[in-house]
């Protein structure tokens, strides 16, 4: 049998998948929209969140896809489409894909037609991340009982503790941009674009308190993120990216 | 115990674990599957190989980050975020930014719902997304991969912890100071770490929680 990486099997095997993991999202979506009826929560407020939050993941959602994109040249896109919709990220996928072609001598280049090299690339990429998907249930009520100790003992360390777990992680990122400094004008093309989104923040957070805006609470998270991916646009030719 | 008398959270947990292992065993019907109808498997030694490149780091990784961001995302976020993947350029600042405008904190009941809702909401939206690309890939491959557009989704990461900075290092820059100082000289001495960035994720986490202990303890948060 001739070897399509895009054949119709194996559209619909991802199509199943992903369909799956629709069902996932819209059964835990409705559950605790309900949940939020029962806790007496602000729903119109919570609706509003629903709205901002699609707003805010398509920037995102749309570099996944140009990810899609990228390994579909090699892999076809059904697995690229089922690794970037469920479970992986293009910075596992790309590695995994890349190992395991060097591993086999074959080229990224050219789009696959042995189906042992494509099979192999899928295992690797399916065993590379699926721990995950097992330490979650194994280790969550551990993790969870332990900050309900530290709760208990002392909230406002526990918050205070909790802050300071996402600034970690928000740290990690910022220390990344300063990465190519040294490679002259070009590498500070990050830091700019961030100051730049930090500035669009600032003047969102501004207009909120001065001006009674409350509508932009919602979006200012997203305004500051594509604002800043416009001005990525035309500072990048101007510095000579 | 029967199901009717578990708690809102037990249940979670329940529905959760149902919905995580179901999701594991599709992961791996795909590999399986194509093996079976192209007859074509790999054989263990070509796997291994590529396995032994990424496993090691991808494993310990997936680990940290099962321990970083169950405390951030909450029970049944958790359970979906990990199956819908790409967390920390869209999950976790998903569920942290709804959490922050709806003020409410993560690990309490209504941060567990604002929580999910932002995950479950960011989950479906992406998925379409992709798969209307997927289906329009011909007219949109050109534009996507144009030389104009590409310097923006080069630069997605400043764009969205730019903004993400001003939210959260602004409102607790005392915590921020030793983690972010930390990252910038790392960085600075060592650039190629950024391609291991998600390694560094609780090592600023463990900086950050260390310096708020210290200064929680003098009394100065």
């Amino acid at each position: 049998m001739s070897f399509n990486p895009s054949s119709t099997f194996l559209f619909i095997l991802a199509g199943i998948i992903i369909l799956f993991v629709i069902c996932q999202s819209l059964f835990f979506l409705v559950r605790a929209y309900k949940r939020g009826k029962t806790l007496g929560m602000d729903m119109a407020k919570i609706r509003q969140t629903i709205i901002s939050t699609a707003v805010f993941t398509f920037a995102p959602a749309v570099s996944i896809l140009l990810g899609v994109i990228t390994l579909s040249k090699f892999l076809g896109l059904p697995l690229p489409w089922l690794r970037l919709s469920v479970i992986g990220a293009i910075t596992y996928e790309l590695p995994a894909a890349t190992t395991t072609a060097n591993a086999l001598h074959v080229v990224l280049s050219e789009t696959v037609t042995d189906p042992k090299v494509y099979t192999a690339i899928a295992w690797v990429m399916t065993l590379g991340i699926f721990p995950g998907l097992i330490w979650v249930p194994l280790f969550i009520r551990k993790i969870q009982g332990g900050l309900m100790k530290i709760k208990d003992k002392d909230s406002k360390w526990g918050d205070i503790m909790m802050t300071a777990l996402f600034l970690g992680m928000i740290s990690a990122f910022l220390g990344m941009v300063f990465a190519d400094i040294r490679s002259g004008l070009k590498g500070w093309i990050p830091i700019f674009i961030l100051l730049f989104s930090a500035l669009l923040m600032g003047i969102c957070g501004l207009l909120i308190k001065k001006c009674n805006l409350k509508w932009l609470e919602n979006y200012a998270l997203p305004i500051s993120m594509l604002g800043a991916m416009v001005f990525a646009v035309f500072l990048t030719p101007l510095i000579g990216g | 115990m029967k199901i009717q008398n578990y708690s809102y959270e037990d249940r979670t947990h329940l529905f959760g674990r149902i919905w995580i292992l179901t999701a594991l065993v599709l992961i791996f019907s795909f590999p399986i599957a194509a093996c079976i109808y192209y007859d074509a498997w790999p054989g263990f030694t070509p796997v291994l190989k590529g396995l032994l490149g990424v496993a090691p780091i991808f494993w310990t990784v997936g680990l940290i980050e099962v321990l970083t961001f169950v405390p951030m995302l909450g029970t049944a976020g958790s359970y979906l975020a990990f199956v819908t993947g790409n967390l920390t350029n869209l999950k976790v600042p998903a569920a942290l930014t709804a959490m922050e405008n709806m003020n409410v904190k993560p690990g309490t009941e209504e941060g567990e719902v604002v929580s999910t809702i932002a995950i479950a909401t960011s989950s479906i939206v992406t998925t379409v997304i992709i798969a209307i690309g997927v289906a329009l890939l011909v007219p949109l491959t050109p534009i996507l991969n144009s030389p104009v557009l590409k310097p923006a989704f080069d630069n997605i990461l400043p764009s969205l912890f730019g903004g993400l900075a001003v939210v959260y290092v602004s409102k607790n820059w005392k915590i921020s100071i030793a983690p972010l100082v930390f990252m910038v000289v790392l960085f600075l001495i060592a650039p190629s770490l950024s391609s291991s960035v998600g390694v560094l994720v609780p090592v600023g986490a463990l900086i950050a929680i260390g310096g708020a202990r210290i200064l929680y303890k003098k009394g100065k948060l």
